[in-house]
């Protein structure tokens, strides 16, 4: 597919690729909510984390859970990875979380154009909306693309340390997920709140 | 009566509308610690909205959509905060899906307050229908709910109820009947 976004100065790479460099970032048990699909694939196949949140369903609702995580514990910086077709489905979360401004949250965007884990096919986004344009006029002013895997480390430095929340865009590749996440919802649930400190450990 | 006992008690004198609904459920999310409230509007709501907002105890907010605000505080209750969501009878109509996927199968106590549009005077067909989805929804999922009619008796189910969700960590819904709110006439 050959459009206009195509020419934007910002390199493919690749997801998994990208999640480990967020995971060696972190220092300070940072919560990191994970997508449905694939952003929590390769968030598990990066090193799993009592701080991990693993959707299983509810699609589009990464960033409103790390929000409401975010609320709940404004001392720890959350993380929070949500796919192109993904974010379409609640665009008006970016609104939300722009008139909160929750200073310990960053939002990270992987876009593929595509619907990658049903068929690879393109979202109605694909080659005509750019994802960073709409977080601006969401309100988001802390919005970017990343250029490259540096430029990708030096936004998320800047977010961990920043007033405001920010949403990083990073164009990705193709490639499927790594790893599977387990699947037992409750078991999830718990050992992120043991993660979070709200749990004792059983 | 109760709801006259209230008129006269000391509390009742700290705010306006202590012995209305939308007192009685601001003063019951308080007393369980229920502090971050998103919601997305309705006529009928619009006392305890006001309200809540007005109390710096409750983070209150609108978002754009409902599912949006049980993503929100299904995160806040994982990091320990408690909060409700506040809706109407066609926004509980859109969550069937993060209900499922989200609030069940986690085991997340999610609180909502549902006001009641489509009954009891209803002058929009649509909503009338939507209206006739929202028990089957909540009873398909084995959902605890309870329709309130009545003032008097609105805190005790409101109170046990929040707290049966936060023990059994499990969702409830509380419909407000127009009986109970006064419900939204038809004025244009």
């Amino acid at each position: 597919m050959k459009t206009d976004l195509d020419n934007r100065n910002t390199k493919v790479m690749n997801r998994f690729d990208v999640t480990s460099r967020l995971i060696a970032k972190l220092g300070n048990e940072e919560a990191v909510i994970g997508g449905i699909g694939n952003t929590n694939f390769d968030l598990w196949a990066a090193g799993h984390r009592p701080q991990n949140f693993y959707m299983l369903g509810s699609m589009g609702l990464a960033f409103p859970i790390a929000l409401g995580v975010a609320l709940a514990q404004p001392d720890r910086h959350v993380f929070a990875l949500e796919g192109d077709g993904s974010l379409l489905m609640q665009l008006g979360a970016l609104s939300t979380i722009a008139a909160l401004k929750p200073k310990n949250l960053t939002m990270i965007v992987m876009d593929n154009g595509i619907y990658q884990i049903t068929g690879a096919q393109p979202t109605p986004a694909a080659g005509v909306a750019d994802i960073v344009a709409i977080a601006l006029g969401s309100g988001l002013a802390n919005s970017a693309w990343a250029a490259d895997e540096e430029d990708f480390e030096r936004l998320i430095e800047a977010a961990m340390g920043a007033s405001e929340p920010h949403l990083i865009a990073v164009r990705i590749d193709d490639k499927p997920g790594i790893g599977t996440t387990r699947r037992d919802p409750v078991q999830i649930r718990e050992r992120f709140m043991h993660g979070l400190g709200v749990r004792e450990p059983l | 009566m109760a709801i006259a006992e209230q008129k006269t008690s000391p509390q009742a004198a700290q705010g306006a509308g202590e012995s209305s609904w939308d007192g009685i459920v601001l003063q019951t999310l308080k007393r369980n610690e229920i502090s971050l409230i998103p919601y997305v509007p309705d006529r009928v709501l619009t006392p305890l909205i006001k309200n809540l907002h007005a109390d710096p105890f409750f983070t209150t907010f609108a978002t754009a959509r409902e599912e949006e605000a049980v993503g929100i505080v299904s995160g806040a209750w994982m990091g320990g905060r408690r909060g409700a969501v506040l809706m109407q009878t066609s926004g509980f109509a859109t969550l069937a899906n993060v209900l499922a996927s989200l609030a069940v199968p986690y085991q997340i106590p999610l609180i909502m307050f549902v006001s009641e549009r489509g009954t009891l005077g209803e002058f929009n067909y649509g909503q009338s229908l939507v209206c006739r989805t929202m028990r089957p929804v909540l009873d398909s999922l084995a959902l605890e709910h309870h329709t309130i009619t009545r003032l008097d008796e609105l805190e005790f189910i409101a109170d046990r109820s929040i707290k049966q969700a936060v023990t059994t960590q499990a969702p409830v819904a509380l419909i407000l009947n127009p009986l109970l709110t006064g419900g939204k006439v038809f004025d244009k």
